[in-house]
């Protein structure tokens, strides 16, 4: 209710404000549109003043001597045209090296350089924007805010800006950039042919989606590939899934079932599982698994578990799911025990009264309950194993290369998921990046509507406020 | 249905759930008895069993002398302490810091950072990494350290939602009696919220200090020098280096696995009743 109510009054936006401090502000606060800090210090607030002031000398200064030519180069399209290289000098009569342009590093910078700029004009509006409450402090006949109580206000009201601050530049840096980066990638040609520092890569439009989607066959279409590696992705994470899902709900009650003694021992067994690191149990998991690995020779067969081809190498495809089902079933073991102590008594009395059977009490009683609280779960879980890197990586590394997948130049092979044959063709020695990205921004979409669906199906979105 | 039927049905469901129980522990005990098997296991010196039942069953330590005096694994190992601790102070401050100001305070770009930070959480991290380490090298911080602690608590932030979660079932009544005797939003931070969220806040530095052990991919793009390794890529690389290095280094490996997961268990160990309320408190809501 009362977060409705704020909605209402700060929906006029930054823009409005800006335009109404043009219109109505004093001289002052025009001239802080084009001189930053000025409005500040006209009103005495000199400090303040002095750092807008600063920002933009800076700002300036970073956008003549380096920003700038790459702002025109990202908007001119143009992503270098000098290849590095000797070239002939009539003079000297001898070859010169030249360093030519770096694609990369042009693209790069540039959304560096972009990035700043939307910075900049954040501190520009602000600035605008302080100066023209000073305006309105002063026509109300009251104090401009000295810098102690600006201060103040920082640590009361607006403490979540420095609260927000580092977070947020941390995630700029790291996450931000680099993703607005590699999402311009996709509209590249940068791939092994086009390898910058020796090469230039350039702007190629949709045809990476083209080669992504389209069926032409031979070398220039993936689509099968595509949809092949699509649908082993979902299949593989709803079993995933679902596996852990009902095994560790299933063993949580066996363990907690009235008369069983030991609980704390029976869960620490399979707890301890967690705290393996994955890479170590997986990479054990491999070794055993292996043509020559302990379970052949203890069965006394010679199957490759993980690296049968026959029948879309279903085998493979099968131990993978099984090996999770070992990795991830103690999560959801922990995860589901506390909440199954939490179901009301009366629930199960009252089915015990009406004749229930126990399975029925499962099905009809403790899988409902369980599953209306932990659906959020479940689906980031989906989601999560839709990106599952570390299990498929390790145990088969996609493989087996099966001639179907690797057709035509994808290099995409048998269990391999979106992220994995994404991690190969990033770190293959004939890498194609701008493939990658494109099925990154593929992972992005499956992975936001999955989020979208569980936000909507949530109230823990809408309900933040209830327990308050 | 007489009362001795009713006890000896009991009795044969319980002894079928101890059954069930036993046979599934055996299945997840035993990969790991492998592991601490060949960890001490002396004889075949190196490689791994191909036998049910091997012949020599004598014990030792010798992998473990191994492992700390023929490769670099005491330095790997300060390396990812060091590493672990650095970036779980940081990215504990910083999830902390995010999901205060997301759950207690109120403005006008809280909605619309939530739903950022959301959609960025959706794109798979794999992605970017090649932009990662090329901003590092243009900052010359490739093949240090740092670049790894910053990387590890730079997208910290992403990771609010459950201690967010947990900030909202804390009842405000408190921190506006605070705010009404003169508390500034800093004091309610340190003074109310804080010592109330102390199972969120383990749960979170336990994550946190864990991720670097068990991450071996961002470690691989960033860092070249064996000297700069974490223990994860270290042993990865120890039997994934050449063709032959399973075969010749699984033993040390599993001795250098027993350490890693022996301190992890341990801290694991101390600290999961924590790490039970907090996954239950912040991640699962109806």
């Amino acid at each position: 209710m009362k977060e409705r109510e704020k909605k209402k009054r700060t929906k006029p936006s930054v823009w409005k404000d800006l335009i109404s401090a043009f219109r109505y502000g004093s001289y002052q606060t025009r001239l802080s549109f084009f001189s930053l800090g000025f409005g500040q210090i006209a009103r005495g607030q000199v400090i303040k003043g002095l750092l807008y002031m600063l920002t933009q000398t800076v700002f300036t200064l970073f956008m003549i001597f380096f920003g700038g030519r790459y702002i025109v180069h990202l908007f001119s399209g143009d992503l270098g045209s000098k290849l590095s290289g000797e070239v002939w000098n009539e003079e000297l009569q001898i070859f010169e090296k030249v360093k030519g342009d770096n694609s990369f590093l042009i693209l790069l910078y540039g959304v560096v350089s972009i990035v700043l700029i939307f910075f900049y004009l954040a501190v520009w509006a602000a600035n605008v924007k302080g100066s023209y409450e000073n305006d309105k402090r002063i026509r109300a006949g009251e104090k401009v805010r000295t810098f102690k109580e600006d201060l103040r206000l920082l640590a009361n009201e607006k403490f979540y800006q420095p609260l927000l601050s580092l977070p947020f530049a941390g995630l700029l840096v790291f996450t931000v950039m680099p993703l607005v980066f590699m999402v311009l990638i996709a509209f590249t040609n940068y791939d092994y042919a086009h390898m910058p520092p020796g090469k230039l890569f350039d702007w190629v439009g949709l045809s990476n989606f083209k080669t992504l989607f389209s069926l032409s066959g031979g070398t220039s279409g993936f689509a099968i590939v595509f949809l092949r590696v699509l649908l082993w992705t979902f299949v593989w994470a709803f079993f995933a899934t679902f596996t852990n899902y009902f095994l560790g709900v299933i063993i949580a009650l066996l363990i907690h079932k009235k008369g069983i003694k030991l609980k704390a021992l029976w869960r620490t067994l399979f707890v301890v599982a967690i705290a393996v690191p994955q890479f170590v149990t997986l990479l054990l998991m491999q070794k055993i698994l292996d043509g020559d690995g302990i379970l052949n020779k203890i069965l006394g067969t010679n199957i490759l578990w993980l690296a049968d081809q026959r029948n879309f190498s279903l085998i493979p495809r099968l131990m993978i799911i099984l090996v999770n089902i070992w990795i991830g079933v103690p999560y959801t073991l922990l995860m589901s025990s506390g909440i199954l102590m939490n179901i009301p008594a009366d629930y199960y009395e009252a089915a015990r009264i009406d004749g229930a059977s126990a399975v029925r009490i499962f099905f009809n009683v403790t899988m409902p309950y369980m599953l209306h609280i932990t659906t959020p779960y479940l689906i980031t879980q989906f989601v999560g194993n839709i990106n599952n890197f570390n299990v498929i990586w390790l145990l088969t590394g996609g493989g087996p290369v099966d001639n179907l997948y690797y057709g035509g130049g994808s290099q995409a092979q048998s269990t391999d998921l979106l992220v994995t044959w994404l991690y190969r063709l990033t770190t293959d020695q004939n890498p194609r990046y701008n493939v990658a990205s494109v099925i990154g921004i593929v992972i992005f979409v499956i992975s936001a509507t999955m989020a979208l669906i569980t936000y909507n199906r949530t109230s823990s979105a809408k309900g933040e406020d209830t327990f308050q | 249905m007489n009362r001795s039927l009713v006890k000896f049905r009991r009795g044969a469901g319980n002894a079928l759930t101890y059954a069930v129980l036993a046979v599934l522990g055996i299945l997840w005990v035993l990969p790991i008895g492998y592991l601490i098997y060949t960890a001490f296991r002396t004889t075949p010196s190196t490689g791994i069993i191909n036998s049910l039942f091997p012949d020599d069953l004598r014990l030792g330590f010798g992998n473990f002398s191994r492992l700390f005096a023929d490769t670099m694994f005491l330095r790997w190992l300060g390396n990812t302490v060091l590493v672990a601790v650095c970036s779980c102070a940081l990215s504990t401050l910083f999830i902390l810091m995010v999901s205060y100001a997301l759950s207690r305070m109120r403005f006008r770009l809280r909605k619309p950072i939530m739903n950022v930070l959301l959609v960025l959480n959706m794109f798979p991290g794999f992605m970017s990494m090649i932009a990662v380490y090329f901003i590092l090298k243009a900052m010359g911080l490739t093949n240090s350290l740092l670049a790894l602690i910053l990387v590890y608590s730079g997208s910290a932030a992403l990771s609010y939602y459950i201690c967010k979660g947990f900030f909202d079932t804390i009842p405000r009544a408190m921190e506006e009696a605070a705010i009404l005797d003169g508390a500034s939003q800093p004091m309610v931070f340190w003074r109310i919220i804080l010592p109330l969220a102390k199972p969120i806040i383990v749960y979170t530095v336990l994550t946190s200090f864990i991720s670097p052990w068990c991450d071996f991919i961002f470690v691989n793009t960033i860092i070249s020098d064996r000297e700069l390794y974490t223990v994860s890529l270290g042993l990865y690389k120890m039997i994934n280096a050449e063709k032959n290095s399973f075969n010749d280094n699984f033993t040390v490996f599993c001795a250098g696995a027993f350490v890693v997961g022996g301190i992890i268990v341990t801290l694991f160990m101390s600290m999961q009743r924590y790490y039970v309320e907090g996954v239950t408190s912040g991640s699962v809501k109806g």
